[in-house]
Order: C-alpha cells, then structure tokens, then sequence
C-alpha cells in the first residue's frame, strides 16, 4: 500500500499503530518510506484493498462506526439497468453478479488502487479467475442492458485488450495466440462454448476469465461511472466479492446502483446486496469458547470495533455482518472477532486441573534406549533428511529401478524420492566429512519407506510401508568387519539377545565384500545385514577408507511393534 | 580399618620447595647445567646427556614454572654447499688454475680441461681470474699478468669458503661481495634458516637451581608401588595442572534429538500423551479431515510433496461421508453449516503427500478419542513434517513440529494460551508474540513468533487455535472444544544451539557434531 495514501485516511502510522494493525490480524511485513506492507489471511479479502483495510483499520483504532453502504436505486430499479443471463452461458460459467458505480472521480492513485483490488481478488478468492473472475467497465462506452451468454469459440469476434495489431480475434485464437489467452487457456481447455459479456448494441464486452475488447476498454481519469460484473461458479462467493469491490467503490466517493439479474434457470435476483446479515448469537458461548466474563455491552464495543453491528431484543442477540465479510460462517467465527478487539495480549493464560495421565509412545522410548546404548559406546548419533536423491541411493542400490523408487512430484529441492535405507546416509556422511577426526562411529535411527506390493485390501492406507530401522557405520584407516560385528553383540547383549539367540549367516550380497557380509538372524527370523562395504560402492561415494556397517530392522527385530 | 598413613606430610613446605617437587626427572637434569647467562640449546642438551627435542620440551616446563627465559632467534645460516666441501678439500678451480699459471706463465685454453678441470669449471676460472684482472687472453692462451705474490694471496672467496658456516648477517661488505659471486656458483653455499635458542636462568631458576634436586619422588604410581606400600614416606613428584589433555570427544545423541526429548518430557509433565504415526498420509488426513478445501494453494504440487502413481485408501463410510458434507456445506451446527460449497472429490482425497503438518496425527486420534468416548483428554506429537520449499536460512523443507490437542468440554482460548505460554517458557522463551491467524481448521486461530535477536526480525513459530466445528462435529456428531497447536519446532531451538542457518540442522557435519554443546534446559 502507498503509505501516503494510506496515512490520508488512517492518519500517521506510528510504531503504535503499526502494533495495533497486526493485533488486528494483518501482520506487518515492511514499512518504509513510501509503502506499507502487511500480510492479509486469506479469510479477510475485503482487507486486500486499500479502502477496505483503512475502512477495517479505522473502526478497530475506534476512528469510524460501522459502515452503512446505501444504494441508490432502492426504490426502483431503471428499466435498463439489467443482466440477463441466457441459457447457453449455465454450461461453462453459470453465474454473475454485477453492479453500476456512478459519481466516481478518479485519479492515477485510485486508479492504480481499482486495478490493484481486482488483481488480488483473482489470486485469492478467485483461485486465479477459475471460480471468480471481474471485469469493470467504463458506463460511457456500453448500452445497458447487458447480457450474459455463451458461443462456439470461432463464433465470438472482437479486439481483446493488448490484442497484437488491434487485430480482431475470435475466441479460439485469443486462447492459442493472445499473451492473456494462452495464460488462462487451461479454464475454458475442454469447454464447447465460451462465455461473453454483450451490451445491448451486440458488441462484446468481454469473454470471461480471459480478457476484456479493446472497444469497452479499461477504466480511465475521465471515466466516472462503471459498470462491475463477477462471474463464475458459486454464486453466494460472487456476491460476496462484488461487494467488496462496491464498498470499497464506495469508499472512494461512488454512489452504488443495483441492478435486475435475470436468470430464467436459477432464478432472478437483485444485485448487489449490502444488507448486512443477522447472525443470531448468544453472549455465553463467546464467553465460554474465550473463557471470558463479557456482558453484553462490551460484546457490542468488541464487535463494533470489527465493524459488525450488533442487536437485541426479547433477549436474543444478533450480530450484524457486513456484506463484505466473507469469513463468517456461524457463531464460532465471531468469538476471533472478540477476541481480536479485546486483544491477543490481554488474555490471562490459564492452565486447568484437568486429570490425565502422560505416557511416552513405547515404540519412541525403545528406540531412546538404543540410541543411548550406541552414544555409551562413543557413537554419534546422526539426523539426515527422509527425502533422498535417487542417485546417491543408486550409489549402492545399483540394481534399483526407477520402478522400485517411492517418487516424489515435482520436488523444488534436489530430492527426488523417499530414502530405502539409512546406510547410504551414513555413506553420504562420511563421504561428507573426510576431513574430521578418524576414526568416525556414527549410527542413525529412523524411517526408510518402500512400495506396498500387497493386494488393494491389505495395502496400507498410503500404499507405503514405513519401517523403523537402525544402522550403525565405522569408517578408519583398518575397519574391518569385526569393528561392526563388536557393536552389534554388545548392543544384542544390552538388549537382552543371547549371543546364542541370534546369528549371522552367510550371504551373496554385492553391497560388500564377498565373505565378509552376513544375514543378520534373530530367532530364526532375518533382521537385517552386517558387513564391511564393497570398494565399489566406497568409491562411488569417494570414500578413501574402509567401512563396515549393519542396517537392521527394528520391527523385525520385536523391538518396536505397530 | 583404614589406614590412615599417608605420603610424606605436605605442610609448612615454602613455594621454592614446591616447585622443586614439580619438576621431573629430566627438567631436574636440565637445571643444575644452565646458567645466568644464556646457553645454546645444543650445549644444553649435550651436557644433560638428552636428546635436543626432549630438552627442549622440559625447557618449555621450567619456563611456564619460571625458573627459564628462553631465547628464540631466527638466523639465516651461511654454509658450504656440496660443491663447496669438494672444493674445501680440493680448492677452487680458479685456485687450481691459478697454481699451474704461477708454474708455466701461459697455458692454451683448450689445455685447461687437461688440469682436471671440467668444462664449466674450467670456463667459471678463466671468468673469474679474467675479472680480477691476474690473466689475460691471446690467441687462444691464457697468459698470467698478476703479479706472483698478489695471487699466492688467498682470494675473498676462498677466505669465505673456508670461515663457513657464518651468521649471515655478520658478513662484512668485502665477504658479502664474495658471498654475491659463490652464490651465483652451483652448490658451493647454501643459506638456511636456523632457529637458534638460548637459555638462561631467572633469579628464581637459580635459586632452585641450588637446591637440592636429588630427592626420590613418584613419578607414576604403580600397582607395584601401592603393593609394596612404597609410597608410605615418599612424595609424588606435583602435575602442573594448567597443562590440558589431548582433546577427545565422547558418543552422543543428535542434539535436535536431545532438545526433542526435553520437549516431550515437558508436555509429558503436563500431563500429555504421545502420539505417533505415519510421514506419508492421504489428503483425507493432511488435509480433508481438518476442513482444508480441495482447492486450497498448499494442497497444489509447488507446496507439497505429492507421491508418483501411489494412490491411498480413505477410511470407512461413515467418516468419509461426514467429512464430505463439512466440505460441501451441511453439518448441524446451530443451523447448517455452509462448508466450502463445491463438490467433494474422493480422488482428491486419495492423493498421499509427505504430512505437511503433524495436525494429521491430531485428525487421527481424535477420531479415536471419539469412539472411545474418553475425554478430557491432553495428546502430543513431535515430529518430522514436510514442505516443498525452497530452501533458506529460516525455512527448510524437513522441520519437526511440536503438535498437542486437549479435548475437553471447558477448553476455552485462555486455556490454549496456558499451554503455550507456559511450554515456551520452559523452552526459554520468556518473551513471545501472540497475535491473530488463520488456518482453514481453527476458530479462534492464532500465530506464535519468537522475536530473532540476530536477524532482528520476528520469527514465525507457527499455529494454534480451536478446532472449527468443521473438524469436530464429523468426529464427536456435536461440537466439543479442542485446542490445538503445531509450532515449528527447529525454530524454537535453533537459538540455544547457536544455529543461524535451519540448513545447518540436517547437515550433519561430524566436527561440528563433536563440538556441539549438549542441551541443558
């Protein structure tokens, strides 16, 4: 937001009211000299104008009472001033809601507001146009009434807005050769029809989502009434973010017009319309959600400051919300709104003496144990990422397909699939650190994922199986497997597994040297592998020294139970 | 009964008296051979019947005990090079050329070589006798025009030659002269450097130095000594205490795993329950569950990391069906709730994705807590959690998160505030920022920051609120408060182990590891 602008209507943005603007719920990002920066949640897009946050700001501050948005044919509605929506246009994008601003007096900062508001309403609410898309029209350059249908692409002609040449284009073309076109192409890709807007000199206005005619063209200085349609899919949200736009419209000095929607399918309606909407309430659940003792009153002071209105009579209250709140949906959503009038920082956190009994997940406190036996014997734990790099992986899994890798979409890091062991992180931390103290005991402990083969019905709920794992690495100029095989009786021992309840059995395995690698077999079940790692695979990780090292499974091994 | 004999009693013995016990065997060797005045190294060592290295590291000793001042001077040594040793013994070949001159007064040029001269040697000779202008050239011979006692004179350059080896700085202008010329020469002097120490006593070296230095003390105590009780009446000679050991590090825990544990015992001493569960979890979870419409941005791949060509399963009906009205618009809730107003697509639902959040174990268990019908009921996890981001100091795509729900019939938002605060209090956050937030599943919502004091910045922790009755009603069939809270919780411990980069978490650096200070909170 331009901060001079802004300071006009909220007055000077000191450190206090810098605070008070993230109290509000709009964090402050940035100020500087000539702009403020602040983040709007994407429940709040009536703050994504600059009228609509000093309008919010000002009524949180105490400055401004609720705003009342009149409209000035209420009585009746001038014969021209209708939509209709025809039937051919429910296939494609059913529905609008559209609205007449008049006595505008624009200027170059407004102007830059107005085309500001209707770009962050398309990124927000409006899903990047797919479910809204706007279109504001100087009144001078269309006959009223407008209508609202659809055609076959190569039946709509006209100048799009920046069109290459002043070229007339058909709707096809504009899709495949228009720079707006080919942006938003993907929301009419499969439709027969595309929509269009034509005043009522049959001249098109528009075809939404895409782009407006040259003819109609955008607003200007001298443009002093407009002519505001939403269209789409859902039609309370449209009407929603119309009113947006009309308050904020209104804010800047526009006197609003309604106008007859006809639509013979979904039924006629009036639009816009700014009644605000009575939401009935009781004092005592906002008390009791906040923990809180408010009466009444100061219900009333809370929501006002949120410029919601408040009412009662025959002891039922009623909040009265603003047409442009699009948030609250029933009763829940106001306790925020009090709570964020009556301050964040002014709560008194309590703690309640309620019973419960803590309890360590098993699974969590077995692997601890483990973890502080190895630490006993001068290991270092180490903590590497679950997401991998397939071909670090391939540095020992050669054989892996890409079949066989769990594949992650589109990945901004440099990982591209979950990890299928521990050891070749630990590979890839020795690999990482040839130039601190040997020798180097390291071990690790958690998740590797592999594909669940099993039928449908047995498949687990992602189709993965996670499987708890420990391995344990030793690299020194003279590892050999002995090093590994020390570390893993001694930690059998202290798990109580007799030397003479397991086994290591021999095993073709070209991860390490032949002969030096074993099955590791607890109780008749196998557990995991113990060995010293194949030259091979030591210099495709460019380590210089000897490593031996186990990778066991701690499921397997009844250490650890689902 | 004990035996209370000891070593010899170490009362009243005056400070000279225990420097003298702290001195071993070697240095009690070395200091009886210096004297006031400084002593070179060598002469030290050939005279305590050690070796250079050793004496010069007792020497080291007796300085930190002050009894030594030891002199270190860097010299840049002139001697005789390999060439020039020959030519010691054999003289130089303008020498040998010179002497055959004084006998036959000429001699042809190409005889030269015939006097065992090679010939670079023999050109080196002529140049040089032809520059000091004692012979003379013509017709190929080479004639002597010295006269006879001029050259019987020994040149500069023989004299330098022969006084080798010389400090180099103590050369005259005449020697620095000849030092220019042999240098030019192959191999008949070398410059090297040579550290040269000297070392004299203090006042109080020579004071201990007259002491007696005879005395037997223990050097090592030995099982033998303590046997035999050899000990009783000796002394042991005193360890100078400041000397530190060889450095050595000890196995240990991963420090973020150290700081985890301290987290869950704090939510544990609250009364909470652990909660476990799976990394890669269906959009029904991660997302539908906890009232996240379909098209909301992080549910789209640049947000999120989505799994290829896995599909997932979805729970029984019955919850599927209720999750599907809270998002179409339905759910009782003092009227209908209005949802999100679209059409709900199970296939959406099925997608798996890494958890972007633990509020995924949240969604699970209080389901469970529902059938079970057993609350007020305090729950935790503290795990790992995955978005697809870019990675920066203050943002990495592997984070751990410290998730908790507490159902109960009376959980108000004074309540959440209790939780947190005091959790972070005793993560050693005194001063935190509680302001408003949105998240699609809470009602009220609310972000915690920590305020960074490098950075000068406040950092988001992340969330909490009460769940929405979206979330609960699906669950319970009625609304009941549930707290609930997720802050990121690398962040809030990145600050204890003086870590300035989140990249530095994970890096796993061994040096680094080895370094790290164990977590005390």
């Amino acid at each position: 937001m331009n901060k001079a602008e802004l300071e006009k209507k909220v007055g000077k943005i000191t450190k206090d009211v810098e605070e008070k603007i993230t109290s509000m719920g709009a964090p402050v990002e940035e100020i500087t000299n000539d702009s403020v920066s602040v983040e709007v949640f994407p429940n709040r897009p009536d703050l994504l104008s600059l009228s609509g946050f000093s309008r919010s700001l000002n009524q949180y501050l105490g400055k401004e009472k609720i705003a009342k948005f009149k409209i000035e044919n209420d009585k009746k509605i001038e014969k021209d001033y209708k939509v209709k929506i025809d039937k051919s246009v429910k296939k494609v994008r059913p529905h609008t809601a559209c609205a007449i601003v008049k006595g505008l007096k624009l200027d170059d900062e407004k102007i830059k507001e107005i085309v500001d508001i209707q770009e962050k309403l398309h990124m927000s609410i409006g899903r990047k146009r797919k479910k809204i898309a706007i279109g504001i029209y100087p009144m001078e350059k269309i006959k009223l009434p407008i209508q609202f249908m659809a055609k076959k692409p190569n039946d709509i002609k006209f100048v799009p807005l920046e069109s290459p040449g002043m070229k007339e284009m058909t709707g096809a073309q504009i899709l495949r050769g228009h720079p707006a076109g080919r942006d938003y192409a993907d929301l009419l890709k499969d439709a027969e029809v595309y929509p269009i807007f034509i005043d009522a000199n049959n001249k098109v206005m528009s075809m939404p989502p895409i782009i407006n005619s040259h003819e109609t063209g955008k607003i200007d200085e001298k443009t002093k009434e407009v002519f505001i349609e939403c269209s789409g899919f859902n039609l309370p949200y449209l009407k929603k973010c119309l009113n947006i736009i009309v308050s904020a419209f209104s804010d800047m000095g526009g006197k609003i017009y309604s106008m007859d929607i006809e639509d013979s399918v979904d039924g006629n309606f009036v639009s816009p319309d700014l009644e605000p909407e009575k939401l009935e309430f009781k004092v005592s659940d906002m008390n009791k959600t906040l923990g809180l003792e408010l009466d009444e009153k100061e219900v009333k002071k809370y929501l006002e400051m949120m410029g919601i209105g408040f009412e009662s009579n025959n002891k039922k209250t009623f909040a009265l919300i603003p047409a442009y709140r699009t948030d609250i949906l029933h009763w829940i959503d106001l306790t925020e709104e009090i709570a964020i009038a009556y301050g964040y920082e002014n709560f008194k956190p309590e703690i309640p003496a309620i019973s419960t009994t803590a309890e360590e997940d098993k699974n969590a406190r077995t692997k601890k144990v483990i973890a502080n036996i190895l630490a006993g014997l001068g290991l270092l734990e180490c903590s590497s990422f679950h997401l991998a790099k397939k071909n670090d992986v391939k540095k020992m899994h050669y054989e892996m397909t890409n079949e066989d890798f769990i594949e992650i979409v589109d990945s901004k890091t440099e990982y591209d699939v979950l990890r299928v062991d521990l050891l070749s992180n630990l590979l890839k931390i020795f690999s990482e650190n040839s130039d601190s103290q040997y020798p180097q005991k390291i071990f690790e402990i958690g998740k590797v994922f592999e594909k669940d083969k099993s039928p449908l019905a047995k498949r687990s709920e992602t189709g993965i199986i996670e499987k708890e794992k420990l391995s344990v690495a030793v690299v020194d100029e003279s590892v050999n497997f002995m090093d590994a095989r020390q570390i893993l009786d001694y930690l059998f021992k202290m798990l109580d597994i007799e030397q003479d309840k397991y086994k290591i059995e021999d095993v073709e395995n070209s991860d390490y040297i032949q002969g030096r690698v074993g099955k590791i077999v607890v109780h008749g079940k196998e557990v995991g592998f113990i060995g010293e790692v194949a030259p091979r695979v030591l210099k495709n990780w460019k380590i210089k020294m000897p490593v031996s090292a186990f990778e066991i499974d701690l499921e397997a091994l009844g250490m650890i139970s689902n | 009964m004990a035996d209370k004999s000891s070593e010899k009693s170490n009362e009243k013995i005056n400070g000279d008296e225990r420097i003298v016990e702290t001195l071993s065997p070697i240095e009690r060797k070395i200091l009886p051979v210096l004297k006031k005045h400084a002593l070179d190294i060598d002469s030290i060592s050939g005279k305590a019947e050690g070796d250079k290295t050793t004496a010069l590291r007792a020497l080291e000793f007796l300085k930190n005990k002050g009894l030594v001042e030891i002199d270190e001077q860097k010299k840049k040594i002139v001697q005789a090079g390999i060439n020039g040793l020959f030519y010691l013994k054999k003289q130089l070949p303008e020498r040998r050329l010179l002497n055959e001159l004084a006998k036959r007064n000429m001699i042809p040029i190409k005889d030269v070589e015939k006097l065992g001269l090679n010939e670079n040697e023999a050109k080196i000779s002529i140049g040089v006798l032809k520059k000091k202008a004692v012979i003379d050239l013509k017709n190929g011979n080479i004639i002597l025009v010295g006269n006879k006692d001029e050259i019987a004179r020994k040149t500069l350059e023989e004299k330098l030659l022969e006084s080798l080896p010389r400090d180099l700085e103590s050369l005259e202008p005449q020697e620095k002269l000849a030092f220019e010329n042999l240098k030019s020469r192959r191999d008949i002097i070398e410059v090297i450097d040579e550290k040269k120490v000297s070392v004299k006593l203090t006042a109080l070296g020579e004071k201990v130095s007259k002491m007696n230095l005879k005395e037997d003390l223990i050097e090592q105590l030995t099982p033998k000594i303590i046997q035999t009780n050899a000990w009783k009446g000796k002394k042991f000679r005193r360890y100078d205490l400041q000397t530190s050991g060889k450095k050595i590090y000890g196995g240990k825990r991963h420090f973020v795993n150290q700081a985890t544990d301290y987290a869950k015992s704090i939510w544990m001493e609250m009364g909470f329950k652990e909660m476990t569960g799976t990394m890669a979890q269906t959009g029904f979870w991660n997302f539908d569950a906890l009232f996240t419409a379909q098209d909301h941005p992080v549910r789209e791949m640049q947000d999120t990391f989505f799994i290829k060509n896995i599909e997932g399963k979805l729970p029984e009906d019955k919850i599927v069906k209720e999750i599907r009205k809270a998002h179409e618009g339905g759910i009782e809730f003092d009227g209908k709730s209005k949802g999100w107003q679209y059409k709900w697509d199970e296939n959406v639902s099925k997608k798996v994705s890494m958890r972007t959040h633990t509020t995924c174990l949240s969604a699970k268990t209080l389901k469970k807590i529902a059938e079970a019908k057993e609350f007020p009921a305090k729950y935790f996890a503290l795990g790992k959690c995955f978005r697809n981001e870019t990675v920066d100091w203050s943002h990495g795509f592997e984070f751990n998160q410290t998730e908790g729900i507490v159902v109960d019939e009376n959980a108000n938002f004074r309540q959440l505030l209790g939780y947190l605060v005091s959790f972070f209090k005793k993560m050693g956050y005194e001063k935190i920022r509680i302001r408003p937030g949105y998240f699609p599943y809470t009602e009220p919502s609310l972000e915690i920051d920590v305020f960074h004091p490098e950075k000068k910045k406040w950092l988001e922790l992340g969330g909490a609120g009460m769940f929405r009755p979206e979330v609960t009603i699906p669950m319970f069939g009625r609304h009941v408060p549930v707290l609930a809270w997720g802050p990121g919780f690398d962040r809030i411990i990145m600050e204890s182990f003086k870590i300035q980069d989140l990249r530095d978490m994970y890096k796993n650096d061994l040096t680094k590891l080895r370094e790290m200070k164990f977590w005390r909170k």
